[in-house]
């Protein structure tokens, strides 16, 4: 974790007194928890948004420190800025959680995922989906004579954007990582 | 110090080391190891209850009467699963309890097992933490964490789940060690944030501190600053449900309570105040009403331990994320090092305002020479103990309010009553707790009839233990609460809120060892409160009350908290479908 260090759970530190309160507005916001890696956690976090009735656009989760038993979960959540700034402290409740990070409020960041997309297809239509892999960057995996399985990594909205395209194509199953996400900078 | 033991004896150890002198329990096939530790040993008492939920609130009136952890300990599967409603009571009123829990062997578990629950999946969402312990030589550290988290920040159950083969097994035993845990919740205040809120009392006209259950859980001394900064500044003073006692209520500035059956003058200085200290409180929606009226022109300071308290309903102008105890501490000396400034003349004046409202008088009811009215049951209730050492508990319902209104509390950890959760049931069990906390005591649980019965089991453990704890039932023979809203919102429609086939209480003590004592006269009230009071052991009080009672003063749901209903006259057609909908 780097970056502007928000005090866990702390309302002094943060954007909300830059926004206007308890407004309507629905703000789409990632969120990083650094949590310990123990049983359960998962279930904790999960359990707090749906007992408190918050959205979860996407959610990952990994060990990312093995020697501390540190797992990050990327969370991408919308709500009224009130919300959000609820969800915040309210995952900071939570005891094995360590760091809270709103990535949306601190970023710049950067945010990743990664799609797994088969296309089924022939002549023209394979061409195509071929070319179009091409130009989104996407590699194929795996190819028999009437299918392709392409790995795409990227923003949300260019995996979105490439899965609209293949659609027509022969698009017959699609498998999303959900966001990664980092701060940008040092 | 680290020695070989069996995780049943480290149960014990740990115990012992957290300073735990009392378990509220109840055996099972899951739990018998530590069972068999419990009998082999002398220094923790252990009482057994007689359904796992009374342990729980047990332990809840034990660690509220006596800012002390509360224990209980039960069994796998259904022992389980009887401590919910209690885990969930002390999430919602942050009351510090550990729950021990036995589960399946550790190879048995997803099996379906006899008497298996997926407790720790169950407990989740109703304690601040949970751990299924594995392995033994993890035990006795996972112990001691369960003990620091239940303490420390903003209070809370926790519940520890040990499969029956991690009891048995040999482990390493590990004592407490200091600031093991990475949970170390902040307990300072900002400074900058208490300066502003301090230059603001300076100025503020109209200022009102508004405390909760966090003064009381903060510990005395949190108390005691408290009333120093209050009779300091002069400024008045009104609290929650949860905080009754942390103020005294004899004190100059008390308000009394606030929020839904508060006092006029409490929710009218509430509503008309420039500047709004919430010291420990939650702007609940028992205290809140209608949101969008909620005291619409005052500056708006909240002080709380737990960062997702603030501007969680109502948005704050000073938010101070810290313990009570330190940041009242911080705010004394902020404000003398300033010269001790107040808006005097302008203070002047709102006591007088205050004092208009004080005249409404609105505790007054119709009193009766025929029937006992419940108000009065407690005025007398009030007048007979209130010099004595006493500790109340209570049920959930109209005597609760009531009693919160007429009994009058002089200090912190005499009042426990299920604020939060509003849980029936809750006051027996937690009277025997608070007994058995302070067993030369008076322990009076204000109860309904209705709400009693719902753990009246426990009169085995009173009868057992010898505990003198005194029910002081009003018999209106209805869900008193419920009628009454029934009447205000359902066309006096009275839908299955009575109770027929009520036992015959004093009959009921008596085949329990205890005393039982019925009153129905008024002028036999102050001598069978007197029997009750001599009576040395357990007793039931019946004292039959007039039934279509309500309890006033109140806010209706959705209405502000300058529309409230003061009695029976201004009640027909207040509550309008918005309102109806809310609880």
């Amino acid at each position: 974790m780097s970056a502007l260090h928000i005090k866990k759970g702390s309302t002094r530190h943060s954007a909300y007194n830059l926004r206007p309160t308890f407004s309507d507005v629905q703000e789409r916001h990632t969120i990083a928890v650094l949590v310990e890696n123990e049983p359960g956690v998962l279930a904790r976090v999960i359990g707090l948004f749906s007992g408190r009735g918050y959205n979860i656009e996407s959610l990952t989760v990994a060990e990312v420190d093995h020697t501390g038993h540190l797992s990050r979960i990327t969370i991408v959540t919308n709500g009224t800025p009130q919300v959000i700034e609820q969800i915040k402290a309210q995952l900071g409740r939570i005891v094995p959680v360590h760091e809270v990070h709103d990535l949306t409020v601190e970023g710049p960041s950067v945010e990743r995922e990664l799609a797994i997309i088969k296309v089924v297809g022939e002549g023209e239509k394979r061409v195509e989906a071929l070319r179009l892999a091409d130009i989104f960057r996407a590699n194929v995996v795996d190819s028999t004579l009437n299918s392709f399985v392409f790995e795409i990594t990227g923003a949300p909205d260019k995996i979105d954007a490439f899965a609209d395209l293949m659609r027509p194509l022969g698009l017959s199953e699609l498998a999303r990582t959900g966001v990664a996400a980092l701060l940008r900078g040092d | 110090m680290t020695t070989e033991m069996t995780g049943a004896k480290m149960v014990i150890q740990a115990l012992k080391d957290q300073g735990v002198d009392t378990v509220f329990g109840y055996p099972g096939g899951a739990v018998l190891p530590i069972y068999d530790e419990i009998f082999q040993q002398n220094e923790i008492r252990h009482i057994l209850v007689r359904h796992e939920q009374g342990a729980v609130h047990a332990a809840e009136g034990y660690a509220r009467s006596t800012g002390k952890p509360g224990v209980a300990l039960v069994t796998s599967g259904p022992g389980a699963t009887n401590a919910v409603t209690g885990l969930t009571d002390a999430l919602l009123d942050s009351i510090p309890i550990v729950v021990l829990t036995g589960q399946v062997p550790t190879f048995m578990i997803g099996s379906d097992a006899f008497q298996e629950a997926d407790t720790v999946g169950i407990t989740r969402p109703c304690t601040k933490h949970n751990w299924l312990v594995k392995e033994t030589d993890a035990l006795a550290q996972t112990l001691h964490e369960a003990f620091h988290v239940a303490t420390a920040g903003r209070p809370g159950p926790v519940l520890i789940d040990i499969p029956k083969d991690v009891q048995f097994a040999t482990g390493t035993y590990q004592a407490p060690k200091p600031a093991a845990s990475h949970y170390q919740p902040e307990v300072k205040g900002d400074l900058e944030e208490i300066t502003e809120l301090v230059a603001a009392i300076e100025k503020a006209e109209r200022p009102v501190f508004y405390t909760g259950g966090g003064v009381i859980n903060s510990g005395p001394a949190a108390s005691q600053l408290l009333r120093e900064l209050v009779d300091a500044t002069g400024i008045p003073i009104t609290s929650t449900l949860m905080g009754l006692g942390a103020y005294p209520a004899s004190g100059e500035n008390w308000l009394g309570m606030l929020g839904m059956h508060g006092l006029y003058e409490a929710n009218l200085a509430m509503h008309g105040c420039d500047l709004m200290i919430n010291i420990g409180a939650r702007f609940d929606d028992r205290i809140t009403g209608r949101l969008d009226a909620f005291s619409p022109n005052s500056t708006k300071a909240h002080i709380d331990i737990d960062p997702s308290s603030i501007n969680k309903v109502i948005r704050v102008d000073i938010p101070i994320v810290g313990d009570v105890g330190h940041v009242l501490e911080d705010m004394l000396k902020v404000w003398k090092a300033r010269g001790r400034k107040t808006n005097a003349p302008a203070l002047a004046k709102w006591h007088e305002e205050i004092a208009t409202w004080r005249k409404v008088n609105c505790l007054a009811y119709t009193t009766s020479e025929e029937t006992i009215k419940p108000q009065y049951a407690l005025q007398r209730l009030e007048a007979l103990t209130k010099d004595r050492d006493r500790y109340i508990t209570t049920e959930v319902g109209q005597h609760q309010m009531w009693a919160a209104q007429y009994l009058g509390f002089e200090d912190p950890n005499r009042w426990m009553t299920s604020g939060g959760l509003g849980t029936m049931g809750y006051g027996f069990p937690a009277s025997i707790g608070a007994q058995i906390a302070h067993p030369d005591s008076l322990v009076i649980n204000v109860a309904g009839e209705a709400s009693w019965l719902m753990n009246m089991q426990e009169m085995g453990t009173a009868a057992q233990y010898r505990l003198p704890v005194k029910q002081f039932i009003l018999n209106n023979e209805r869900l008193g609460m419920v009628r009454q809203w029934q009447e205000l919102l359902h066309g006096e429609r009275y839908s299955h809120s009575w109770s027929e086939s009520l036992p015959d209480f004093v009959k009921l003590a008596e085949a329990f060892g205890a005393k039982g004592i019925l009153v129905s006269d008024p002028k036999d009230l102050d001598d069978a409160i007197m029997e009750m009071l001599n009576y040395e052991g357990p007793v039931l009080f019946d004292c039959l009350v007039e039934k279509h009672e309500n309890c006033f003063p109140m806010i209706p749901s959705g209405k502000a908290h300058n529309e409230m209903l003061l009695g029976e006259a201004d009640t027909q057609g207040v509550i309008q479908a918005g309102g109806a909908v809310l609880v």
